[in-house]
């Protein structure tokens, strides 16, 4: 176009990336960041700021703008809202046109969205609080190898949630005896065990041994109680290489799971692991150590809503979601915000759980939502409650630590979940009534009864350090 | 603690959700067949000689008892179903057609010695 011009200099980034009249199209990918910008720079120019560099931008004007329609590929920051609670931060709607990312990659979009501008100088802290992805990007990604309802169908698991367990103490077991607790529990009435995700392929303990040794493990527990049973073998290794290595040889031995760390392993070498388990009728079950550096500061970061959509793209069948009511941080309605996005085909926006944009799935399989740590036998009620049937509650300490040993405690967990859905399912209270579906239950089971007295005093109340902002 | 206190745990044949439960009564798995009917489920019984029951497809009895309200039916069904194969595991799934996933499935019979 012969009208535009080249005038070389710093500009405000508001004349370009501040576009209020904007009206987002369907296509777009929309971002919300919380903004807190340095002293005296105004909100409009900070949000311009995070446009411009998330998107096109540079600090100075360049000649070579005008060979492109900077117009249609910059950043549009199009909307601002003040922070409930927060009077210094305030809300920066962002949206950018599908082009600005290649098809499938989730690295590509968080390149761009939590790159450089994290570090950038007019802005104190950011945050990116929720991506709405175009159903158009969705459908260029692999996401869940198998999904829910495939892996029901897989493990014969309905009607209830999944059980599970880490295998403890977390390093030091040797192969063998690290699998003879896998047997005990899965024995004792557990559906999955999960390996610690600090065990890769240590000194104490090699992966194709601790392979070998649990194999045979689950193969017997299945054997003996006509239950289909799993062991989320850790895959995660140094190398990618190494990592399709390890899931090779859990495929020769049959077993039904594996596992691998998102975030520590990246987003690349993840999305390959989980296209290899599409390819070849794996399950895959993702853990998310590194998530709290990430996603903890109510001010700076990204939170967990964003890095559960982008896994959920990537690939995975079972995701860590936190517990609620277990020794780790959580917020209950901004974690049900979360679990919807994994498991559910539509996410209406909804600020009371932290979700910020309607979000359409379109056909994109479910991911189970895994309630891992510090929960005990006397959680369950609320566990059921919370999580519904799609999850999967996981009780390291609250089984290995039963009095008579892991396959009790496994039972003791298994006939608690039990009484509590059918509780539920007869219409009773599970919150209110918990205590006494419990103790009513015991009356058949030994094993609970010895846990519910094992664990009673047990509570973990603390504050919540990232609420939502109300 | 001393052993003396530490009970074995045996093993058990347990065939997946309410295994570990006593026996639900005809009161219980009338309120279960309640639960799937109002979860908009349609109820369906399968059955399987017990040493094929590691399989994913057990027999199918009849049809699945599309548009059933009535929780009788599924009782007088399971009740048939059983005087049939009584050597057999019989179990009840609430199939839900929105997902394609069975809602709910346990085993309500089991021939003697299971």
């Amino acid at each position: 176009m012969s009208t535009k011009t080249f005038d070389a200099g710093v500009k405000d980034y508001k004349l370009t990336y501040w576009t209020p009249d904007y009206v987002p199209l369907e296509s777009d990918l929309l971002a919300c960041f919380k903004v807190v910008p340095q002293e005296g720079v105004p909100r409009e120019e900070a949000a311009a700021a995070v446009a411009a560099e998330s998107s096109t931008g540079t600090w100075t004007t360049v000649w070579s703008d005008l060979l492109t329609d900077i117009e249609f590929y910059k950043g549009k920051a199009y909307r601002i809202e003040d922070v409930p609670g927060d009077p210094e931060a305030f809300y920066a709607f962002i949206a950018y046109p599908l082009d600005l990312f290649e098809e499938g990659s989730v690295v590509n979009v968080l390149t761009s969205l939590v790159g450089n501008v994290f570090g950038f100088k007019a802005i104190r802290y950011l945050r990116l609080e929720d991506i709405r992805f175009p159903l158009a990007f969705i459908k260029t990604c692999g996401g869940p190898p198998s999904g829910i309802q495939v892996e029901r169908d897989k493990l014969n698991k309905y009607g209830r949630p999944m059980l599970g367990c880490t295998i403890k103490p977390k390093l030091g077991l040797s192969a063998k005896n690290y699998g003879r607790v896998v047997y005990e529990c899965l024995r004792g009435g557990l559906d999955l065990t999960k390996d610690d995700e600090n065990i890769n392929s240590q000194p104490f303990q090699r992966w194709r041994d601790r392979f070998d040794f649990v194999a045979e493990a689950v193969d017997k527990a299945s054997a003996e109680t006509g239950e289909r049973k799993g062991h989320y073998l850790n895959v995660t290794a140094g190398t990618v290489e190494e990592m399709l290595k390890r899931a090779e040889y859990a495929k020769e031995l049959g077993q039904p799971i594996i596992m691998h760390d998102f975030l520590t392993a990246g987003f690349t070498a993840h999305t390959t692991l989980a296209n290899w388990c599409r390819d070849n009728g794996m399950l895959l079950h993702v853990h998310r150590a590194m998530h709290a550096v990430i996603d903890r500061n109510p001010r700076h970061g990204i939170h967990f809503r964003v890095l559960a959509k982008c896994l959920r793209l990537s690939g995975g069948d079972h995701l860590h979601t936190g517990t609620v009511v277990g020794k780790l941080e959580g917020d209950r309605a901004a974690t049900l915000g979360f679990v919807d996005q994994l498991r559910e085909a539509f996410v209406p926006e909804d600020r009371s759980r932290g979700i910020f944009f309607d979000q359409d799935w379109g056909s994109m399989p479910g991911v189970m939502a895994v309630a891992s740590g510090g929960i005990h036998v006397w959680h369950m009620p609320a566990l059921v409650t919370i999580f519904g049937d799609d999850s999967v509650l996981q009780f390291g300490g609250g089984t290995h630590g039963h009095p008579w040993g892991s396959a009790a405690g496994a039972a003791a967990n298994r006939v608690a979940l039990e009484a509590c859905v059918k509780a539920r399912n007869e219409g009773r209270d599970l919150e209110r009534e918990g205590g006494d579906i419990l103790r009513e239950a015991a009356r058949h089971s030994k094993e609970l009864a010895i846990a519910l007295e094992t664990w009673k005093e047990i509570k973990f109340e603390f504050d919540t350090v990232d609420k939502l902002d109300v | 603690m001393s052993m003396a206190q530490v009970e074995d745990y045996r093993t058990r044949y347990t065939l997946e959700t309410f295994s570990f439960l006593p026996a639900l009564t005809a009161d219980e798995i009338y309120d279960q067949i309640v639960y799937i009917i109002n979860q908009g489920w349609t109820p369906a019984l399968e059955h399987e000689a017990p040493e094929n029951a590691s399989t994913h497809y057990w027999g199918l009895w009849k049809l699945p008892f599309f548009g059933v309200r009535d929780p009788n039916e599924v009782m007088q069904e399971i009740e048939a179903c059983r005087a049939a194969y009584p050597d057999h595991f019989i179990r009840l799934i609430g199939y839900d057609d929105y997902t394609q996933c069975e809602g709910h499935a346990f085993v309500v019979y089991r021939p003697r010695g299971f």
